[in-house]
């Protein structure tokens, strides 16, 4: 039998006003297992916390309960008092007769009732009370990143700042991403590669940042502190360490027909390549569907003539496994593919392109050394379409319902920088809505509306019809005057729309990190938490999480990184211990509760039990990892058998306030 | 809006309320002096998916004259993906209780989130008003033996 | 069909294949047949039974079975394979240890629907696959069988074995039946009606737990309702939770998990229709998730462990109307 102490308080006249607080708490004092019932002024004050301190001590309390304002106020404050005197601080519980109560009735009779009932309630509760300790798991003071694009790039740099060793792991030979393919950033106009490429090489230099270029995460095990990784270092038939990238094999690789992903196949690169000048790790990898060595023995040229010996022609793929405390996703986005949307010809024609194609075709590192060219022919355009909105707000099911956010402002600077340098050009965009919601971002839009001229349309492109002639024919509709236009168009360009890598779906499911419907990552709170996985110790940084331009990517990956510092500082993580249990002896191993955990928390096994019969038998039976468990309860509800229960909230407990307020 | 309360009967109402929304939203209307009727008592449980059908049935079988589910809106949990499967737990319990002749009004599930402290106590003063109107809960107490 | 059963069944106990069978054998009665395990060729001979009296779902006995050593060989008809595979998806059954053959079934004789008749007296039963022949303390009567079938397999919802390795006789069909007409009907009545009806139904449980016995979905290594600790049992008060609400909680516990086998209500010695309750819960599945079969493949998440975030509010109960 529990010895409860219960502690009404007046909360000035907060509570007082409404509550006969007195009689609660005389009322109160009848319940079985009460040795002890006060009201005070203020309980939450120094004075009424040593009341409950002393009372404690002095009736040899087992349980507590105070009768006050919302446990949400000051539960932590009462469990911290009756810490302080060697009770443990899971044996408090609130009865809410503020908020819940004496605030919300005006009948003195009714609310005092009502406030005995509520503490009733919770003296039931505290009956079945069980102390609870905090676990802790101890944690690896190194963080992962997958993605080494912008938001990667930044995040790693921040974590290393602070002084913690931090992995990149990135997919593509070369770290950069995206940011690499762009040639200006809006609204400024600065140049992209001369602010990420020095940001590059701080992360080679960077002792406490290791770069695993060309290599994709396969497995991640383990929880918040205490994550295991593998990671798959594809072979790129090229010794990293003895590389020195001097370029010199992909310069003699008779192998030149292959399509250069860097300039989105606009031309063509070498069989061992190294994708672009300021690439790091800058080391030469070979394709292996395109090496003739590889592929049937007949070449190895690049063998010959590298001076360093770097080639490796019989290089393996290796897997490798590391420790990490936290794992930030930056796996960042891609535009869509086109083929739901043939009426724009992007798969006729050869100069109706994407706006990444765009932007390659006036990149000075582009194949037209960043004079715009048409792709057909070589010429320069005289006219040029933009059209917004491809596959983005898409309601029909051929491409995304969100708004891609970042086309807007691009096709501005698309269309702003092809006025400025070919002012001899016609530049139409056709739009639904003009999103300018940034700083600086509207004053971009309607300089190159009203400055530079560029014809904005509000109304969609219905059809591109490429011409013999070599011209494209894009019919279309001004939704303001009403009336169908037909443009005579030597380039129309498509604001295609972003979606994840395809990458994400499957790590999210290794990192068991929710996803939303269309494959970006789900943040713990969309207002509060925007930068954490619901998964604790999984972060989020840059497009991943949703749409997003440079600045906000930037932003979001310094936020992430402070959230993974503050986790890595710690030299152990306190766990919640109102966590799930499952009782061995009575779980089925059916798997219902882990198929409704969102965090991945429980993990079955085959174990021996002593039978009563004196036999052994095997069965499976469910685990919960209470570091991972987050205590929503859902598990609880699944269980058929009842095996599964939640500290602090047990079934016995709250069918124990049921009973009580249905007295 | 006010509810209008006969004299001889005053229905006992369990309100189940998720921590992180539905709990916050019922402390809002407090702090904003929302009223509702005392006939409603709250648990607070750390997510709507926490609560098991059985707590609704015994609350029924101990004399509650309705219980009422509140969590936090689809898409907002704090757990992510609680309120869902309370969705469809409730969905299929609610159906069940109706087809053995349960009166349907007698249980809800509401999603009020920590901002919603008016809807809180609009929701409370409605659901009073139509559990209030139906009488004493004779059908569920018992539906083995006898009508209480 | 039976000797071609024990033939087989003989030729794997021979090769080592398997070392027990599960099949069926007379009770007490000639149409009294119960589930039982053999173990070699003379018992065979002597006790298995396979013939239009076999009702009984032999698949939950596999969770125990499974488990010992050696191979079992099992006969399982349609709507048995179904619980297999429900079984097999909740990790209870051991596949490995299982030599399924599939026996097809043509719908069961179910006594209790003859003894409602007004049959009496009834000392043995026979049937050809058409006709029933009873031998009573009042002389031979002779009827259909079509008139001595449970719902369930008037209703029956498969000839198709969803799980075997090897195959005895003709693959049959998923069937398009009219399971659901019954719980249509209740859910037209009024609320009124409705309470009552099932007032008049469930007051005559006894509480044997011969449906949770049965129940191959009722496979807990410890009922809630013997634990203690759930909060539902409480053995000592007559008019207790547990009492009141066994029906709806055992419902709500297999529901998303029941293959609607029907075992539960032909094992009751009250006569109580249990399986509308599950079959409400398949109907509603059906209705507001999609169509979900339990026990259809061993991968698919039951509803209840599953969601879309357009799923249909729990308020879809008072918008379908209906009367109160």
């Amino acid at each position: 039998m529990q010895r409860i102490g219960v502690f009404v308080c007046h909360c000035g006249t907060n509570i007082a006003g409404t509550v006969d607080v007195h009689a609660v708490a005389e009322a109160l004092k009848m319940e079985p297992g009460v040795v002890f019932s006060i009201d005070y002024q203020y309980m939450c004050s120094e004075a009424g916390q040593n009341i409950v301190k002393d009372a404690i001590k002095e009736h040899k309390l087992t349980g507590v309960v105070i009768c006050s304002c919302s446990p949400r106020m000051h539960e932590g404050t009462f469990r911290k008092a009756a810490a302080s005197v060697g009770l443990n601080p899971y044996m408090v519980e609130i009865a809410n007769i503020r908020e819940q109560c004496s605030w919300i009735h005006k009948d003195k009779q009714t609310a005092t009732e009502k406030a005995i009932i509520l503490g009733k309630a919770a003296i039931a509760k505290v009956h079945l009370n069980a102390p609870l300790t905090a676990g802790t798991s101890p944690v690896t003071k190194r963080a992962l990143v997958i993605g080494g694009g912008i938001a990667g790039i930044q995040t790693a740099l921040d974590i290393a700042d602070a002084g913690f060793e931090v992995d990149i792991v990135e997919k593509n030979p070369t770290i950069g991403g995206k940011m690499t393919q762009i040639d200006k950033t809006f609204p400024t106009l600065d140049c992209a590669a001369c602010i990420l490429t020095p940001k590059m090489v701080d992360c080679a230099q960077n002792d406490k940042i290791k770069i695993y270029s060309y290599s994709e995460v396969t497995d991640v095990k383990g929880f918040v502190g205490n994550f295991t990784v593998t990671i798959k270092r594809k072979a790129r038939y090229v010794d990293e360490t003895k590389c020195t990238g001097c370029g010199e094999c992909t310069e003699k690789c008779p192998m030149k027909k292959v399509p250069n992903e860097f300039n989105l196949g606009l031309d063509t690169r070498r069989a061992i390549y190294i994708p672009f000048a300021q690439a790091v790790p800058k080391v030469a990898t070979i394709d292996p569907d395109y090496c003739n060595m590889i592929k049937n023995g007949k070449c190895g040229l690049c063998a010959k003539v590298c001076g360093a010996g770097a080639i490796d022609y019989k290089q393996q793929d290796q897997f490798i496994e590391e420790k990490y405390g936290a794992i930030v996703v930056a796996t960042g986005f891609n535009p869509i593919k086109l083929d739901n949307f043939d009426e724009f010809a992007y798969s006729q024609s050869p100069d109706v392109v994407t706006s990444l194609e765009f932007e390659r075709l006036t990149n000075a590192a582009g194949p037209t050394a960043g004079t715009l060219l048409r792709p057909s022919d070589g010429k320069h355009p005289h006219t040029i379409v933009f059209v917004q909105c491809v596959g983005s707000r898409d309601t029909s099911g051929c491409g995304k319902p969100y708004c891609s956010k970042i086309c807007c402002m691009y096709t501005a600077k698309h269309a702003m920088l092809t006025r400025e340098k070919y002012p001899d050009t016609d530049v139409y965009v056709f739009y639904i809505d003009v999103r300018t919601p940034g700083k600086n971002f509207d004053e971009f839009y309607r300089r190159a509306v009203e400055q530079y001229g560029v014809h904005y349309i509000k109304g969609m492109v219905g059809k591109v019809v490429p011409q013999s002639d070599g011209t494209l024919k894009v019919q279309a509709s001004d939704l303001i005057s009403n009336e169908q236009l037909h443009i005579d168009a030597d380039m129309v360009v498509l604001a295609t729309a972003i979606e994840p890598d395809k990458s994400a779906r499957s790590l999210g499911t290794m990192l068991t990190a929710s996803m939303d419907t269309n494959d970006f990552f789900t943040e713990a709170h969309p207002k509060l938490r925007p930068v954490e996985s619901p998964t604790a110790g999984v972060f989020l940084s840059g497009a991943c999480q949703g749409p997003k331009d440079i600045p906000e990517t930037v932003a979001q990956a310094g936020a992430a990184a402070s959230k993974v510092i503050g986790l890595l500082v710690k030299d152990s993580l306190t766990c919640n211990p109102c966590v799930a249990h499952s009782n061995e002896l009575m779980c089925n191993g059916c798997s219902a509760c882990e198929k409704v955990c969102p965090y991945g928390a429980i993990t079955y096994m085959d174990k021996e039990f002593k039978m009563p019969d004196r036999t052994v038998a095997i069965r499976r039976v469910a685990s919960v990892n209470e570091a991972v468990c987050q205590g929503c309860g859902a598990c609880t509800v699944a269980c058929p058998s009842g095996a599964m229960d939640l500290k602090g909230f047990s079934n016995s407990q709250i069918m124990a306030e049921v009973d009580a307020i249905c007295k | 809006m006010q509810v209008t309360e006969t004299k001889e009967f005053k229905p006992k109402i369990v309100a189940f309320c998720c921590n992180w929304c539905s709990y916050a939203g019922a402390d809002l209307a407090g702090t904003n002096r929302l009223n509702y009727p005392a006939d409603v008592k709250i648990i607070r449980v750390p997510c709507s998916c926490r609560v098991n059908p059985m707590f609704i049935l015994r609350a029924f079988q101990r004399g509650a004259d309705g219980v009422i589910l509140c969590g936090c809106h689809p898409g907002d949990c704090h757990y992510t993906t609680g309120n869902y499967f309370t969705r469809r737990r409730m969905a299929l319990l609610f159906s069940m209780l109706d087809y053995l002749g349960i009166e349907k009004e007698r249980t809800r599930v509401e999603w009020v989130s920590a901002a919603e402290g008016a809807k809180f106590a609009e929701t409370m003063n409605s659901f009073v008003e139509a559990v209030t109107k139906l009488g004493e809960n004779k059908r569920l107490g018992d539906l083995r033996c006898k009508v209480k | 069909m039976q000797s071609e059963m024990i033939r087989r069944a003989k030729e794997l106990l021979a090769d080592g294949t398997v070392n027990r069978v599960i099949g069926w054998k007379a009770g007490e009665f000639d149409y009294d047949i119960t589930p039982a395990v053999f173990t070699c060729p003379e018992q065979l001979d002597e006790g298995f039974l396979y013939n239009d009296f076999c009702q009984a779902n032999v698949s939950k006995y596999l969770i125990k079975e499974s488990r010992k050593e050696g191979k079992i060989l099992a006969f399982l008809k349609p709507c048995d394979t179904y619980s297999f595979n429900q079984l097999i998806k909740e990790h209870r059954i051991w596949r490995d240890n299982v030599y399924v053959i599939g026996v097809p079934c043509d719908g069961k004789v179910d006594v209790d629907t003859v003894k409602q008749k007004g049959l009496q007296g009834i000392l043995s039963m026979q049937c050809d696959g058409q006709t029933v022949t009873a031998q009573t303390l009042y002389g031979e009567e002779k009827f259909d069988k079509a008139d001595s079938m449970s719902d369930r397999c008037l209703n029956c919802k498969s000839k198709k074995h969803v799980a075997y390795d090897e195959l005895m006789g003709e693959e049959g069909e998923v069937l398009d039946s009219h399971r659901f007409d019954m719980v249509e009907k209740i859910e037209a009545m009024s609320s009124e009606e409705r309470f009552n009806f099932w007032r008049g139904e469930l007051s005559r449980c006894i509480r044997c737990n011969a449906c949770r016995n049965v129940c191959p979905a009722c496979t807990c290594e410890k009922c809630v309702f013997d634990n203690d600790a759930s909060g539902i049992a409480q053995k000592a008060a007559a008019d207790s939770f547990e009492e009141n609400m066994f029906h709806i909680i055992r419902a709500f516990h297999v529901a998303s998990r029941c293959t609607d086998c029907g075992e539960c209500s032909r094992v009751c010695p009250q006569n109580i229709p249990l399986h509308l309750l599950n079959r409400k819960f398949i109907k509603d599945i059906n209705e507001f998730y999609g169509e979900y079969q339990a026990g259809e493949d061993t991968t698919t998440r039951p509803p209840l462990q599953a969601y879309t975030t357009g799923d249909v509010e729990p308020s879809i109960v008072y918008q379908k109307g209906g009367n109160n």
